[in-house]
């Protein structure tokens, strides 16, 4: 999991300088067949996950796995392109609303007739979320494109502001300040609800969280391996660069603005997809689902996961969405944490102080985050296997310079000192 | 025309009191290229102090107490956390102070709950009529006691030395290093000097109109974040002209509410957003801001 958005061959020639005698060019070397293996391993895991677990975990995992394609989306554009980004709430809501008005039926629930829905298929919905996100980011780049760093920032706040008061007032399509319930999903009659069809694999029911597990699971992988790609490709180099220096990106023949927006375009489908998935694993939009603590949270799990790496996305999304509903589903057991109204710290803000502290620590002590944490162990574990030539205790093979890190911080635009 | 007038004036004083905020996060930008999301939170917690020490302690002792508090907060974030990552890129900076927000706003949170807490201003909640335009003491007290205090601050940084020290070390840091300037020093004083008017513009934002201490304090103090941003980051005279124009734009956005009802109810408190982002359109840099330049 702690693939960095760094080519893959300066980690081979890490691991080959750790044990020169075999090349490491030729062949796979027993570290990457470990890797393998425990990949494989927890992908089985993943698979076989819903038969052995309650509703609890698996609706956790939903979460998640909508969370992670979000982050994933988000650290393209923050921790790979260095484009500070606070408006990812903004996408999202971009998302969960189009889905839901898209595929919802008009009319809604008794009281509330003044909803709007076009009641499309739900596969439609979810397509057309994501590129609605997608062209709503597009609309903005422009904008960010023209901005440096840091001003890109505080101007992206305002988008979440601006996206918090139009759910609020677009009642028939957002359901307004109550929001509105989402629909189910369904691919192609199949629906992913507790019946129709029934559904039992090896004598455990597949009801709704446990269809809802595979759906995450499947679109999280695919955000996955697309991230991983992109990043080893030519467009990910680019953007890696721009990263670095604009100039320099320029000089070598990036263009900077068309790049920037495909960045936004990329990242606000990634984020619409994930407010979809957000849309479907609460069953409901409202208007507080969007505000800039979701957009700070997603920025905590690309900053705890690394900046710049895909698995720390997803890592860091696993810590943050987990959190909260683990201390909520355990708050009797844990210490200083209870429920609400019981003098203790309530489940929700134990978990924010514990991942705003985590941030301040890893930008402290670890920049490079979880995914760097990993990294270090993963070489650890095979500098340990190959005992150091020569009896002397070996100096560290990497060298910060030598390769480039992945942990490279995300330089400014243009330092041009 | 009254009404205009009136929105005028207390758009005015409305701006007064973002532009001391605007002012406290463009003087950090300058002295330690952080742009300080924990700007809002320090602000909320001069609030609360000021509010939960007014019982024991009276009110001028309390604003005083709260004021030193949030200057030292201010202070501890600087030595223990920006201090060392001194050299970092903007956006690491900019993320460790959304960390630091993070937790000071959930305990401010936790500890006020859903109450409004009341802070007893001696000069209540009246209002003064000048020629017919009303508004409320507190808000003419702001606006007076702003315009002081950030004339005071535009003579303490063209004269005095911190000042000159200031403006040395935000030109060319290393410069000015080499001349015997003590950037640690420098941005240490200024985050306290950032942290002592957040705790002024707390006084007088939780004061009448506003009911009182609540949360929602918080997203009052974001919307400076605005007046910062297209005045020019760094430029403190953009920080006023900032601060006064989000203001005013906030006060005519909701005062002819019943004209914009197609924006939607509240669409004042969106409005500084808005006119942040048609500024940046055209003046990427903010309206003052130095543009970056590339040099190859």
């Amino acid at each position: 999991m702690s693939e960095q958005t760094v080519s893959r061959p300066a980690g081979a020639s890490r691991a080959g300088s750790a044990t020169p005698a075999r090349s490491g060019r030729a062949g796979r070397s027993p570290g990457t067949v470990v890797k393998w293996v425990l990949l494989a391993a927890l992908l089985v895991f993943l698979l076989v996950f819903p038969l052995y677990f309650d509703e609890f975990w698996l609706r956790t995992g939903f979460a998640v796995f909508g969370a992670a394609i979000g982050a994933i989306g988000l650290n393209l554009l923050v921790g790979t392109t260095g484009q500070l980004s606070l408006a990812h709430a903004f996408f999202l809501a971009v998302g969960a609303v189009s889905y839901t008005y898209i595929s919802g039926e008009s009319g809604g629930l008794g009281t509330r007739a003044s909803l709007d829905g076009l009641g499309l298929p739900p596969i439609v919905g979810m397509v057309v979320g994501v590129l609605l996100a997608g062209l709503a980011g597009l609309v903005f780049s422009p904008i960010a494109a023209r901005l440096r760093g840091i001003y890109l920032g505080v101007a992206s706040l305002g988008l979440v502001f601006i996206g918090v008061h139009v759910i609020n007032t677009w009642t028939p399509v957002t359901g307004g300040f109550n929001g509105r319930a989402a629909p189910e999903f369904s691919l192609f009659g199949f629906t992913f609800g507790n019946s129709d069809p029934q559904l039992w694999v090896l004598g455990v029911p597949f009801r709704e969280a446990e269809r809802l597990w595979y759906l995450g699971l499947v679109l999280a992988l695919a955000a996955y391996v697309f991230a991983r790609n992109l990043l080893r490709s030519r467009p990910g180099r680019a953007l890696q660069t721009l990263r670095d220096s604009e100039v320099a990106a320029s000089v070598m023949g990036v263009n900077v603005q068309a790049y920037k927006a495909r960045v936004f375009l990329v990242s606000s489908m990634y984020a619409g997809l994930s407010g979809v998935l957000y849309a479907l694993s609460i069953g409901s939009i409202a208007p507080e689902s969007f505000t800039l603590v979701v957009s700070i949270q997603y920025l905590a799990m690309i900053v705890l996961g690394g900046l710049g790496s895909v698995g720390g996305a997803a890592l860091g999304a696993l810590f943050v969405t987990a959190l909260p509903l683990l201390f909520q589903q355990y708050a009797d057991v844990l210490p200083l944490v209870s429920a609400p109204g019981q003098g203790g710290i309530s489940a929700g803000f134990a978990a924010r102080f514990l991942y705003g502290a985590a941030i301040i620590l890893i930008v402290l002590f670890e920049p490079a985050g979880l995914a760097g944490i990993a990294q270090r162990l993963t070489q650890r574990f095979r500098r340990g296997r190959a005992p150091a030539r020569g009896g002397v205790a070996a100096p560290p093979p990497e060298q910060p310079g030598s390769a480039p890190t992945p942990s490279d911080r995300p330089a400014q635009g243009s330092d041009t000192r | 025309m009254t009404q205009f007038l009136s929105l005028l004036l207390n758009g005015l004083s409305l701006g007064a009191i973002y532009a001391l905020i605007a002012l406290g996060f463009v003087i950090i930008f300058k002295a330690s290229e952080v742009v300080s999301f924990t700007h809002g939170s320090l602000l909320l917690l001069g609030a609360y102090a000021i509010a939960r020490l007014s019982e024991p302690l009276g009110f001028l002792l309390a604003v005083l107490a709260g004021l030193a508090i949030t200057a030292l907060a201010a202070l501890v974030i600087e030595r223990f956390i920006i201090n060392r990552l001194r050299g970092a890129p903007v956006i690491s900076l900019a993320i460790v102070t959304i960390g630091v927000d993070i937790i000071l706003l959930t305990e401010l949170i936790r500890r006020i709950g859903p109450d409004i807490l009341n802070v007893p201003h001696p000069w209540g909640g009246e209002s003064v009529r000048i020629g017919g335009i009303g508004i409320t003491q507190n808000r003419l007290i702001a606006m007076i006691v702003a315009g002081v205090l950030i004339a005071v601050f535009f003579v303490a940084f063209k004269y005095s030395s911190w000042g000159v020290a200031m403006r040395a070390s935000a030109e060319d840091g290393e410069t000015a290093a080499l001349m015997g300037i003590r950037q640690g020093r420098v941005s240490a004083l200024a985050w306290v000097v950032a942290g002592v008017l957040a705790g002024v513009a707390a006084l007088f934002l939780v004061g009448s109109p506003t009911p009182g201490v609540s949360s929602a304090v918080y997203a009052t103090a974001l919307r400076a974040f605005p007046a910062a941003i297209l005045g020019g980051l760094d430029s403190t005279g953009g920080a006023l002209v900032g601060g006064l124009l989000i203001g005013l734009a906030e006060s005519l956005a909701a005062g002819y509410q019943e004209q914009l009802l197609f924006l939607g109810r509240g669409f004042g408190e969106v409005v500084p957003y808005v006119v942040m982002i048609a500024v940046l359109l055209v003046r990427p840099s903010g309206l003052f801001g130095t543009k970056e330049l590339t040099r190859v």
